[in-house]
């Protein structure tokens, strides 16, 4: 039986990297979009470039699921040289779309799925004689007939096409030429629609559609960042980039004098040493980077912990340990953030969940790190970095000013103000600071790594080293009053079950909320936002008897920060963990979830059906 | 001659420069390195070229990394900020500060382990970038901090205090910054009062990467018969390529040398540098010449030392950069953030 569905399919373009299938596929999923049906889209690109395979999957959900579902309904094979595996990827019932000009043998194909073959090769290479066209157009002929099999608006493509090219005019015409080309072609010689249709549907709203690196790097600009030093690595290099394109266009002065500067340093060690010279000095600064490059990091990271300078270190997540899988996304940089360096030393952590938040926790940083004066993480991760999602619009409140925390100025030194660059004048544990070059005679002082006094002088007397290091820790409990809160969804009735996530989980979490509410499993469920922890995540865990806490991780690594700062039972709190280099899926949690929930005291299923 | 009085009593000699200022203001904390030690004559030199050149103290940051040399920056200049980085990792704090505010003068400290071994990296990435700072390594082919391993800059077949002989070749810092496109390159020696001062003073003048090796023994370690970096090794192998007179912008320029015996080269903000000529083939403006004049004097076994190389016209990070002629960290909100309005856009694009 053919699979038959609206509005709730997944299809996946096998295409091969470097042919145009980006934009063309691109055009696919905004023309969901615009039909006002939501969708999810993620870039699978080994890192292993023989064939130069990718993979572009579009989950279309009117239900509004974001997170992958797995599974594939409609296979666009475009890559022979993956052909074998993407075929047997195909749910039974699926369908495969593939380029049949040249003849492929019939036993590598599958029974059970049905086939469409459109002459792609043949029909470009009839309509158009340059090479590159013919690459080009095939793509968008692609498109064009799977608008017809899926009984897409043809409007919104042809629509989307006007807008993308509005300033090269010359090259609408033969778009729509290759659009149409397809489509007709398809319902000529095609029964069209298949099982799988889209319906449009209001359900997108004002929402936009962008990645998380570029959101992040939005926010740096909106944050006032203007250093940014960065050493290239998968999947962080886009934030940078980002962060150039956004500052370019808002921060270039008429005489094209920049309002910024960005730096692509030797290494990751000289990328966080700029950042903090430049942090001392007054600017604010960040750096990109992956799970290496924060090892790397290691040393510096203590120092400005130690010397007390803001920093931001976006941290796009990828799958370790060492190189591991650099294209494949995990959450596993969670306590090498959290502990990152030698010595005692513990770091603010952000976790975003989608795009639109890192935008906002992209500015964030920035106030974070001027008020505490300390390097802050925002961990991001390759599914939340590098994918396009579907998220709230970015807001900005033209009010809004930054906040540079504890920094004495010229005037205030002039008027006799007691400066102590380690002196906690109202128990906040944050000291004053002064930028260099304020005052010709007060307010200097030696920045070092070496222990000091609330002077700054140096010193390896016992006493005053314990003094520091417990205003160190009092900084740190003010952090957590001011780091963003977690935020609690309850479960339609009390529930005894509990379960904690953060960052790209939350799509897939909330797709598996509803259907574990469905199945009788009710959890009340808490969004972890930002380490210090707040006092609401320790008191999430004990209110319930048992908490499920859901990662991308082996090691259950967030599990390990509540159980170590909270001083848990670690028996209370049952890990569930995804950390095969892909995102996590609803099915998974749900699955894991269900198996472990069962054994505890839920409501069983037939109990629940007998009461309604 | 290194100790740095600190007595408070005023003497005659307490002469203020333009600002105002005595050579006291430019001094810092009483020095905690060993009596003798050629770092406290660095740092010496480093308070007579600021006050000479008449340079607000608090206008000068001053940056190191980790070691004995990295320990002076408390020991000069009180009035300006510092700050003692991780061990070798100086030029990149310092290029990152320099980013935020290019209005202050930048001053790095580092030794020739700091530089030379563990951050060999980070100074020539600097060089090559074109920051503008002056760069001082205090050379003593040793690790002092420590006590006394070889370091990077060790020459082959020198001693080492316990009888070892070193057996890798040594890294010239010199040799490399010119090769990385520093624009100004010079070396001294620490016993050299009069050939070390006006070469900081013309590397503090200097709008570009400036790079001196200072070779500065160290008493502890690497002062003994058989070291290449003894005071008397160095005094007698050291050959001085030029002397050098900085003559200030205000100052009355008078010609009391015998013409085709020295040249004069303006920096650019009108600073004079009067090289006296030693060495007959070497022209300080020509890095070739420059090169080929170190390798030449360096195989016939002599330490060349004075300006080596100056070019008067440079270029530096910012201009690569294209940033704005202020500092980025005096920006306010109106400079930095785009707005709502913008935002409203933003957001259009990505429907
Ligand atoms: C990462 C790291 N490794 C090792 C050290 C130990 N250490 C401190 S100073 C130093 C060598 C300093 O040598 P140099 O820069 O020549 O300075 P000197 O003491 O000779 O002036 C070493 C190896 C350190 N501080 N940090
Ligand atoms: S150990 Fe050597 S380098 Fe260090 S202070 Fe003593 S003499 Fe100077
Ligand atoms: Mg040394």
């Amino acid at each position: 039986m053919a699979l038959t569905a609206t509005n709730d399919f997944v299809v996946k373009f096998a295409n091969v990297n470097g042919s145009g299938s980006a934009s063309a596929n691109q055009l696919f999923a905004k023309s969901i979009l615009r039909m006002g049906i939501p969708i999810a889209s993620r870039n699978i690109f080994p890192s292993n470039i023989q064939g130069l395979p990718t993979w572009f999957e579009v989950r279309v959900s009117g239900a509004g699921h974001l997170g992958r579902r797995g599974g594939v309904d409609l296979m666009v094979a475009m890559n022979p040289q993956t052909w074998d595996r993407d075929v047997a990827e195909i749910e039974p019932g699926g369908y495969l779309f593939y380029d049949s000009t040249r003849p492929i043998p019939q036993s590598r194909f599958r029974q059970d799925i049905t086939v469409i073959g459109v002459p792609l090769t043949a029909m470009c290479n009839e309509a158009y004689d340059d090479p590159r066209q013919r690459q080009l157009f095939k793509n968008i002929i692609y498109v064009g007939a799977l608008s017809a099999l899926l009984d897409m608006d043809p409007e919104a493509p042809a629509q989307l096409i006007r807008e993308q090219f509005r300033a090269k005019e010359k090259l609408i015409q033969p778009n729509l030429d290759a659009l149409k080309m397809g489509r007709d072609w398809a319902m000529a010689n095609l029964s069209c629609p298949l099982g799988l249709t889209l319906a449009r549907m209001d359900a997108v709203g004002d929402r936009i559609f962008t990645d998380g690196n570029s959101a992040a790097a939005l926010g740096a600009v909106y944050g006032g960042a203007t250093v940014c030093a960065w050493y290239p690595i998968t999947p962080s290099t886009s934030l940078a980039e980002g962060y150039e394109r956004y500052a370019r266009k808002f921060r270039t002065n008429p005489d094209g004098t920049k309002r910024y500067a960005i730096v692509q340093a030797e290494d990751e060690l000289a990328s966080i040493g700029m950042v903090i010279g430049a942090g001392w000095n007054g600017a604010r600064a960040f750096t990109a980077t992956s799970g290496p490059g924060i090892s790397l990091m290691g040393e510096f990271v203590g120092l400005a912990y130690f010397a007390e300078i803001p920093a931001v270190i976006f941290d796009v997540q990828r799958a370790g340990p060492s190189t591991g899988m650099p294209t494949r996304t995990q959450q596993s940089d969670v306590l090498a953030a959290a502990y990152a360096s030698h010595g005692d030393t513990k770091h603010v952590v952000l976790l975003p969940e989608d795009p639109h938040e890192c935008f906002i926790m992209g500015a964030d940083a920035f106030d974070l790190a001027d008020r505490l004066q300390t390097p802050i993480f925002v961990l991001l991760d390759l599914d939340i970095g590098m994918n396009d999602w579907l998220c709230e619009p970015f807001h900005w409140d033209d009010a809004r000013r930054m906040d540079r925390g504890k920094v004495m100025t010229a005037e205030e030194l002039e008027e006799g103000k007691t400066f102590g660059r380690y002196l906690d004048v109202d128990g906040d544990g944050i000291p004053f600071r002064t930028w260099p070059g304020t005052h010709p005679t007060k307010g200097s002082f030696f920045t070092r790594g070496t222990s000091r006094d609330r002077y700054a002088r140096y010193t390896e007397e016992g006493a005053a080293y314990v003094d520091n290091m417990q205003r160190l820790l009092r900084k740190f409990d003010t952090a957590k009053q001011i780091v963003p809160r977690p935020v609690e969804t309850h479960a339609k009735q009390p529930t005894p079950l509990g379960v904690i996530f953060y960052g790209s989980t939350s799509a897939a979490m909330r797709e598996a909320l509803e259907a574990l509410e469905a199945d009788g499993i009710h959890l009340d469920a808490l969004r972890v936002r930002a380490f210090p922890f707040h006092d609401d995540v320790l008191d999430f865990v004990r209110r319930h008897e048992r908490v499920f806490l859901v990662e991308q991780n082996r090691d259950a690594q967030l599990r390990t920060l509540v159980v170590n700062e909270g001083e848990i039972d670690p028996s209370r709190i049952v890990p569930v963990l995804h950390y095969d280099g892909t995102p996590i899926t609803a099915r998974f949690i749900r699955a894991a979830i269900a198996d472990r929930a069962s054994a505890t005291n839920v409501i069983p299923l037939s109990r629940m059906g007998a009461a309604e | 001659m290194t100790f740095l009085n600190k007595s408070r009593f005023h003497h005659p000699q307490l002469a203020p420069n333009a600002l105002g200022l005595t050579r006291r203001d430019y001094e810092g904390a009483i020095s905690t390195l060993c009596a003798g030690c050629g770092h406290d004559s660095i740092s010496a030199a480093i308070i007579q070229a600021c006050f000479e050149l008449d340079l607000p103290p608090h206008r000068i940051a001053k940056l190191s990394g980790i070691g004995c040399s990295s320990k002076t920056p408390t020991y000069f200049l009180g009035a300006a900020h510092g700050f003692n980085s991780v061990h070798g990792r100086m030029p990149s704090v310092l290029t990152g500060a320099n980013l935020a505010n290019r209005d202050l003068v930048y001053l790095g400290v580092s030794g020739d382990g700091d530089s030379a071994s563990i951050g060999l990296g980070q100074f020539a990435h600097s060089i090559r970038r074109g920051v503008n700072m002056t760069y001082i390594v205090e050379n003593n082919g040793v690790y002092g901090l420590t006590k006394g391993q070889f370091s990077a800059t060790s020459d082959k077949g020198s001693k080492a205090k316990k009888g070892t002989i070193n057996t890798d070749e040594p890294i010239d810092m010199v040799a490399m910054a010119l090769q990385l496109g520093a624009t100004f390159v010079g070396r001294s020696f620490s016993g050299d009062k009069a050939q070390l001062v006006p070469l900081i003073k013309a590397a503090l003048r200097h709008p570009g990467a400036a790079f001196i090796d200072c070779i500065s023994p160290c008493v502890a370690f690497n002062n003994h018969e058989g070291s290449t970096k003894s005071f008397d090794f160095v005094r007698a192998h050291n050959e001085a390529v030029n002397r050098l007179d900085v003559i200030l912008g205000r100052d009355h320029i008078e010609a009391e040398y015998e013409p085709g015996t020295a040249i004069e080269v303006t920096q650019h903000d009108g600073t004079v540098l009067r090289l006296r000529k030693l060495a007959e083939e070497h022209d300080p403006t020509d890095r070739v010449s420059a090169m080929n004049h170190l390798q030449e004097r360096k195989a016939a076994g002599e330490i060349v030392t004075g300006l080596i190389f100056v070019d008067p016209e440079p270029e530096e990070l910012h201009d690569h950069l294209g940033t704005i002629a202020g500092p980025l960290n005096a920006l306010g909100d109106a400079d930095l953030c785009p707005g709502a309005a913008a935002l409203e856009k933003v957001n259009a694009a990505l429907r």
